[in-house]
């Protein structure tokens, strides 16, 4: 090209010295954050309308990470969906097992023993400890608090360590069933998952301490993102963002399943909304899981970890030599798995991020013939758009991160 | 959950206001749902939503293949201060499956609509923006109807190997 | 007057050495042995691959539940800054290696040959985890194995795969770029050069598949 022609180019471009947002209008730019992102939590795709900064518009696109898991289910037994259905939300996976469990168990009307409800409600506390603690180091690895990243990341070990004690696995791991827990708790988890707690709330302190005297992040995080309650409720959010503007709603206590009513713990409530009101929540819920897990480590009943009906739950392998019905039902669950009479449930729980849904239709057979997860991200990821309005792209890093979205529970 | 004849009282509530559009009311395991002409759906939905369910935790489709109508689409409702659960249940056949949307009662509902859209290929009329959210925008198919099949890759072997999609060369 | 020396130890000798080299007095045979214990031959490749095993810029690429036990293997427990990984680059252009750590969507397998196609050579993929290099628990039609569009070197199993499982994918990754790959089953049977016929195959030409060595197959 001839240097007239780039001229004449040049000309015509106007480059206002005035910023953005007082008096002319600009022109408006489109913006692509692609699905490959340091700072999106995933494969999320946010397609932006900025003037300047200023982000007017946000479209996420989703879709990238889209397993048909929900389809997957349909073709495998209830026993068989329990490991498909963990890897939607891949941070809360007891969660999306606790929901799918207690639909099928209200399908199939069947009793949880109270130890395992206690087992239960440990796993799923410490898994909600594991979710705000990797929430926690890459929010502030995107605010730019880099070493909050290993000091989150190595609590997180430690719950894995007691995760593998308890089960053999690290993550997505199988462990609870229909009617109950895989496997009761060896010895020596409780004395290590004592500790553990003991320790939990000193470093929840020095990670309050590392990040809320730093004028950065509270600039960052005060005053930015707000969105009135209402708008909250109306697209349909829950959960920490709920929380922080001010709407104490937590299922665990307004309709407590699985021995939660047992346990005394308070609901950490914001009163603005802004980002900053939604870190201090989920940061103040990593004192009240360490101590419900605290409670029902103490008073974990004794008793049976399953549901001792033989058609539903398989017997214990020493029964296996001596008895032969045992032996039958071992092989009907093993072959062909439990039949569920028709019938559909939804079963909500209260995830890390808001309200887990799981839906499940039984028809006769042994295989569920749908599964729905009601995942509390993608609900909470209409909201994004309400709350970057108006605000800077710096704005939306932060907000984005304390949305704390999970692509794999949005996509599923 | 309103127990069964809180349900009822419901349902004569809406027969009252609109006499066809409660077609079933059932009550099982805890929980209370009620059938809905497809075409009613949304003064029903309105209505329940004045009466205090005001928060929609889930809308999903499901396919009842091979019952006809085949496709359904649920409402979860919940009204959050007396801490109720009410399930909107209606049902659609594939050669027309139009239903009214609920962005205007709930903007939360958008994204589950398309999501229904997508993977049943129920549309929603009023719906500001329907178009694929999980799937390629040019996919074409209904994924989560019962007769799509469910795809993937066959398992590699050796004697299948080198027919089989073959290896990045 | 005779001084009698016994019983030097190694350092005392060396330090003698290194007095004779230094003042030119040592003799020719020392010399030799000298030179041959601190001087190492190598050609230019093989310096440049030890070099660039050494220091492998991952790209931060996490799609699903794998990417956070990626995220752990930076973490301080098994951590990859001791092999000097711990620089994850977030353009493909900085990038040598891509670690595919999650389900591949048919949405996001363009995408992907996109951002490999964009990295410069020399360049790597560490497929990880079940979905991505076979189908893993899902075996449906929305995923994608990674072979299909893109070359991979190494595929880690695992679902997902504990951060240890991971790191040995990585070093064998290593020892791949610094040219002495280990050869497995190769080695084992002895089987490199040898030709396998597929069962049930009548024409010679096609049915066979040559044994290679690692590091002649796909991958830059």
């Amino acid at each position: 090209m001839s240097t007239t022609d780039y001229r004449k180019r040049e000309q015509s471009i106007t480059v206002s010295t005035e910023p953005a947002g007082q008096g002319q209008h600009h022109e408006l730019m489109t913006l692509n954050m692609g699905p490959h992102h340091p700072a999106t939590h995933g494969v999320l795709r946010l397609i932006t309308t900025l003037e300047g900064e200023v982000v007017r518009d946000i479209k996420p696109i989703i879709g990238y990470v889209h397993t048909g898991i929900e389809k997957t289910c349909e073709q495998k037994s209830y026993w068989k969906v329990i490991p498909c259905v963990e890897r939607m939300d891949y941070l809360s996976y007891y969660f999306n097992a606790m929901a799918f469990c207690g639909a099928v168990e209200t399908l199939l009307g069947v009793e949880v023993p109270p130890r395992a409800q206690y087992l239960r409600v440990i796993h799923l506390e410490l898994n909600r400890l594991m979710s705000h603690l990797v929430w926690l180091g890459t929010s502030a690895l995107d605010l730019g608090a880099v070493s909050m990243f290993w000091y989150c990341f190595r609590e997180r070990e430690t719950i894995l360590d007691l995760f593998e004690m308890s089960s053999g696995q690290r993550m997505h791991t199988r462990y609870f069933q229909v009617g109950g827990v895989f496997e009761d708790i060896p010895p020596g988890f409780a004395r290590k998952l004592k500790q553990f707690l003991d320790d939990m709330p000193t470093r929840a302190d020095q990670y309050a301490d590392l990040l809320e005297k730093n004028e950065i992040v509270l600039a960052r995080l005060r005053g930015t993102g707000m969105v009135d309650h209402d708008t909250l409720l109306g697209l349909g959010v829950t959960g920490p963002l709920l929380r922080a503007a001010g709407n104490p709603w937590d299922l665990r206590k307004a309709a407590p399943y699985s021995s939660y009513d047992h346990f005394d713990f308070k609901i950490p409530v914001g009163t603005v909304g802004d980002n900053y009101d939604r870190y201090r929540v989920r940061h103040a819920e990593l004192y009240e899981s360490t101590k419900i897990a605290s409670q029902a480590l103490e008073g974990l009943p004794e008793g049976p970890f399953i549901t001792t009906d033989r058609k539903i739950a398989l017997p214990p392998r020493h029964e296996l030599a001596t008895s032969m019905e045992a032996l039958i039902h071992h092989f009907k669950l093993v072959t062909e798995g439990f039949r569920v009479p028709p019938g559909e449930a939804y079963y909500p729980i209260e995830g890390p991020r808001g309200e887990l849904g799981c839906f499940v239709r039984a028809d006769g057979s042994a295989k569920p013939a749908r599964v729905h997860m009601r995942d509390p991200s993608f609900s909470n990821l209409q909201a994004l758009a309400p709350m970057v309005k108006d605000a800077y792209i710096a704005d939306l890093i932060a907000t984005l991160a304390m949305l704390d979205p999970i692509l794999g529970g949005i996509d599923r | 959950m309103p127990d069964a004849t809180g349900l009822e009282l419901i349902a004569q509530e809406l027969r009252d206001a609109d006499a066809a559009s409660v077609l079933d009311t059932v009550f099982q395991r805890g929980r209370a749902v009620l059938i809905v002409d497809a075409g009613r759906v949304h003064g029903v939905l309105a209505t329940l939503q004045e009466k205090g369910y005001g928060f929609l935790a889930s809308l999903h489709g499901v396919d009842y293949y091979p019952d006809e109508p085949r496709l359904g689409v649920l409402y979860e409702l919940l009204d959050m201060d007396t801490v109720d659960r009410i399930t909107v249940k209606a049902r659609v056949h594939t050669d027309s499956p139009r239903i009214a949307s609920v962005c205007d009662l709930w903007p939360g509902a958008n994204h589950p609509e398309r999501e229904v859209y997508d993977m049943f290929g129920v549309i929603f009329e009023g719906h500001a923006d329907l178009r694929r959210i999980l799937m390629p925008e040019d996919f074409e198919g209904f994924p989560q109807r019962r007769d799509y099949p469910i795809g993937g890759e066959p398992v590699l072997f050796t004697f299948n190997e080198e027919t089989n999609y073959g290896k990045w060369q | 007057m005779e001084v009698k020396r016994e019983q030097l130890d190694d350092f005392r000798v060396r330090q003698l050495q290194s007095r004779d080299l230094l003042r030119g007095e040592m003799s020719d045979e020392d010399l030799q042995r000298y030179v041959e214990q601190a001087v190492m031959t190598t050609t230019v490749e093989k310096a440049v691959a030890w070099a660039r095993g050494n220091s492998i810029y991952p790209l931060t690429f996490g799609l699903a539940c794998c990417a956070i036990e990626m995220m752990s293997i930076v973490a301080a427990r098994l951590d990859i800054a001791r092999f000097g990984f711990e620089v994850f680059r977030a353009s493909p252009r900085q990038a040598d290696l891509i670690i595919l750590s999650g389900r591949v969507s048919t949405k996001m397998a363009p995408v992907v040959r996109r951002i490999y196609d964009q990295m410069l050579e020399p360049r790597w993929a560490i497929s990880m985890g079940a979905c991505c290099s076979s189908m893993g628990v899902f075996n449906n039609y929305a995923l994608v194995p990674s072979d299909k569009f893109m070359p991979i070197d190494v595929h880690v199993p695992g679902c997902p795969p504990r951060p240890e499982a991971l790191a040995h994918g990585i070093l064998r990754l290593r020892s791949k770029v610094q040219g002495n790959a280990p050869e497995g089953w190769r080695e084992r049977y002895d089987a490199i050069g040898t030709e396998e016929l597929l069962p049930g195959a009548t024409d010679t030409e096609s049915a066979a598949i040559s044994v290679l060595r690692p590091g002649d197959t796909a991958g830059a």
